[in-house]
C-alpha cells in the first residue's frame, strides 16, 4: 500500500481513499501523470527530491570533467569534452525545468544544493587525476547512469520520462565516446595503458556504488516502485551493469579490480566481491576527497555571478519601463 | 601564407581556450551552455586553420603538432585573445570586440582565392554573427544594469582598450596573403568594427573609450606573461607523452 509514504502531506490535495485509489489505478494502467494532474503530496515530494538530485548531479558533474578541458591532449578531444560537459549542463537545465513543473523554483533548488540540504550523485566527490579518468567516467559513470535512466524513460511522471528519453540518447553517445578514449589509450603506449588501468582501479567500486545501497537497505525503494517512478531494484541494475561492463574491460585488456569477480554459470551473471559501504556512506555524508571543493566551486560561481544576474533583471525592468513610457507618450 | 594562417589559428585557439575556462563556473546555467558554444566555435575554426597551415608548411605537422608543440615565443596570436577572463563583463566585451572584427573578416574572406579559407569563412561568419549578438546583448545589459555592473563594464572597457588596435595591424606575412587575395585587408575592416562597437556602447549607455595607447607584439611572438601559463596547462599532457595518439 503506497499511501503509507504520505508523510508531510501539506493538504494541497484532499487525499481521500477514493482519490488515492483512483491515482493508483492510473499508475497501474501505465498512464502518465502530468504537472496539472492531482497527485498525492508524497508523490510530488519524491519527484521533486529525485529530479532535483538528478539535476544537481548533472551540474556538479560538470566540474570533475571540466577539470580536464584545458588539458585535453588533442584539439579533437578538447572539442568533444567541451561539448560533453555542455550536454551535462543542458541535462541539468531540462531536469530543473521538469522539477519546476512540480512547483519548486530553480533558485530554491540551487540554494538547497549550496547549503547542503539537497544531495547529488556521490560519484562526483572523487577527483579526476589523469586524462584516462575522462575516458573512464564516460565509460563507467555514464554507463551506470544509462542503466539507471533507461527505466526512467518509462517513469510515471510525464515530464521526467520525456526528459530522460533525450538525456539517455546523449548519455549513450558519451558512453561510447568514453569507451573510445579508453580503447585509444589501451592501444597506445605502455604509459597510456597504465593510465587506463589506474583509472579503472579508482573508478570501478565508486561506479558500482552509484546504484545505491543493497535492496535490503534501500529506504525509498518500495514506495518508488509502487509509484512506477522506479522500475528495477538497485541490485538488479548493478548486476546488469557488471554483466555488461566486465566483457568490455576484457576487450580493452584491462582487469577489473575485484579478485572475486567471476562468471557464475548458474545465475548467468558475474559474481562480485563485497562493496565497501562504509566508504559509500562516508562520501555521501561529506567525507570524500572533493565534497567540499565541489560545493565551494558551485557556491563561488553562484556568488560571483550574483551581480550579473541582478544586472540582467534590473536592465529588463528598465527596458520595460522605457517601453511603457514611450507607449504612454 | 602558412604564417598568416597560423596567426589567425592562434587567435582562435587561445580565445577558445580562455572562454572554455568558464565552463562549469558561469554566473547562470544558461551561460554555462552558451560559453562552451562560443569556445567550440573558436576551437573549431582554429582546427581547420591549423590543418591548412600544416599542409602549406609541408613539414608533416598536423593541427595537434602546431597547437601542442610550439612554445609561447612561437605563438602568433594578438594580445587581446590571451587577456585573462577577468569578470563576466571583461569576457563578454573581449568576445564582442573579437567577433565584431571576425564577422566582417569572414564575410570578405568568402571571396578568398584559397578553397580552405573560403570553407572556414562560410561557417565562421555565422558563428561570429551569433557571438556578436550574444556578447553584445550582455554588454548592453551590464552597461545599462546596476551601478555595479556599469562600473564593471567601464573597467572592462578600460582594461581592453589598448588591445583593439592590434586587430587591424597586418604582419608582413599577412600583408602578403592580403596582396594575394587570400585574406581580407585588416585595416579596411576598422570602420565597420567601430560602427558595431559604438552602436553597442550607445545602447549600453557607455562612452566609447578613446585609446590613449595601444599594445602590440603578439604577431612577433611577444606576449604578456599569461600566455605561457595558458600554454603550459594546455600542452602538459600532450608534451608528457610525445608521439602518443589520443
Amino acid at each position: 500500500m503506497y499511501a503509507q509514504g504520505l508523510i508531510g502531506a501539506d493538504g494541497r490535495t484532499d487525499e481521500t481513499p477514493e482519490f488515492l485509489a483512483a491515482f493508483k489505478a492510473r499508475i497501474d494502467a501505465e498512464e502518465k501523470i502530468e504537472p496539472k494532474d492531482a497527485m498525492p503530496e508524497g508523490y510530488r515530494r519524491t519527484l521533486i527530491r529525485q529530479i532535483g538530485q538528478h539535476a544537481h548531479s548533472e551540474i556538479v558533474g560538470m566540474l570533475p570533467e571540466g577539470n580536464w578541458i584545458t588539458r585535453a591532449p588533442s584539439l579533437k578531444r578538447k572539442a568533444a569534452l567541451l561539448a560533453k560537459v555542455q550536454d551535462e549542463g543542458g541535462h541539468g537545465l531540462y531536469l530543473y525545468a521538469a522539477a519546476e513543473t512540480l512547483g519548486v523554483s530553480r533558485e530554491e533548488m540551487t540554494e538547497e544544493l549550496l547549503d547542503g540540504r539537497a544531495k547529488y550523485s556521490s560519484i562526483f566527490n572523487y577527483p579526476t587525476l589523469t586524462w584516462a579518468d575522462i575516458g573512464t567516467i564516460g565509460w563507467l559513470v555514464d554507463g551506470a547512469a544509462i542503466m539507471n535512466q533507461i527505466p526512467l524513460c518509462r517513469c510515471s511522471f510525464g515530464p521526467y520520462a520525456r526528459a530522460m528519453i533525450r538525456v539517455c540518447k546523449e548519455e549513450s553517445f558519451h558512453q561510447r565516446q568514453g569507451y573510445e578514449i579508453m580503447l585509444t589509450l589501451c592501444r597506445g603506449t605502455q604509459a597510456q595503458k597504465d593510465m587506463a588501468q589506474d583509472a579503472l582501479n579508482r573508478w570501478w567500486w565508486p561506479s558500482l556504488m552509484m546504484f545505491g545501497p543493497h535492496d535490503a537497505d534501500s529506504t525509498h525503494s518500495d514506495q518508488s516502485m509502487a509509484w512506477k517512478i522506479k522500475r528495477f531494484s538497485n541490485d538488479e541494475l548493478r548486476q546488469k551493469f557488471i554483466d555488461a561492463t566486465v566483457p568490455q574491460a576484457e576487450f580493452l585488456g584491462l582487469t577489473v579490480p575485484d579478485p572475486e569477480c567471476k562468471w557464475n554459470e548458474a545465475k548467468g551473471g558475474y559474481d562480485h566481491g563485497p562493496i565497501d559501504w562504509d566508504e559509500f556512506w562516508r562520501v555521501v555524508k561529506g567525507g570524500g576527497v572533493m565534497n567540499r571543493e565541489r560545493i565551494a566551486a558551485r557556491k563561488k560561481a553562484w556568488d560571483d555571478g550574483a551581480w550579473v544576474r541582478e544586472a540582467a533583471l534590473v536592465h529588463a525592468e528598465k527596458r520595460k519601463a522605457r517601453k511603457a513610457a514611450m507607449a504612454a507618450e | 601564407m602558412y604564417r598568416a594562417l597560423l596567426e589567425l589559428a592562434d587567435d582562435h585557439l587561445v580565445l577558445g581556450h580562455r572562454v572554455s575556462e568558464w565552463c562549469g563556473h558561469a554566473p547562470m546555467l544558461e551561460e554555462d551552455l552558451a560559453l562552451p558554444n562560443m569556445a567550440l566555435d573558436c576551437i573549431g575554426t582554429a582546427r581547420a586553420l591549423y590543418a591548412r597551415a600544416g599542409e602549406l608548411e609541408g613539414a608533416g605537422r598536423d593541427e595537434d603538432a602546431l597547437a601542442y608543440f610550439r612554445g609561447e615565443r612561437e605563438y602568433l596570436n594578438c594580445l587581446l585573445v590571451e587577456q585573462p577572463n577577468g569578470d563576466f563583463a571583461q569576457t563578454m566585451l573581449r568576445q564582442l570586440g573579437f567577433a565584431a572584427f571576425m564577422e566582417p573578416f569572414w564575410r570578405a574572406a568568402a571571396q578568398s582565392s584559397d578553397d580552405a579559407v573560403r570553407g572556414v569563412a562560410g561557417k565562421a561568419v555565422k558563428e561570429m554573427a551569433y557571438n556578436i549578438r550574444h556578447a553584445g546583448e550582455w554588454v548592453v545589459r551590464l552597461g545599462d544594469g546596476t551601478d555595479e555592473s556599469t562600473g564593471r563594464m567601464r573597467a572592462a572597457s578600460d582594461a581592453l582598450a589598448p588591445y583593439w588596435d592590434e586587430l587591424f595591424l597586418s604582419s608582413p606575412a599577412t600583408q602578403e596573403a592580403e596582396a594575394a587575395g587570400i585574406l581580407p585587408e585588416r585595416a579596411g575592416l576598422r570602420a565597420n568594427w567601430e560602427q558595431v562597437m559604438r552602436d553597442v556602447f550607445a545602447q549600453a549607455l557607455l562612452d566609447w573609450p578613446e585609446a590613449t595607447w595601444s599594445q602590440g607584439g603578439g604577431r612577433e611572438g611577444r606576449h604578456g606573461e599569461g600566455l605561457g601559463h595558458l600554454l603550459a596547462e594546455m600542452q602538459s599532457v600532450a608534451r608528457a607523452h610525445p608521439g602518443a595518439t589520443w
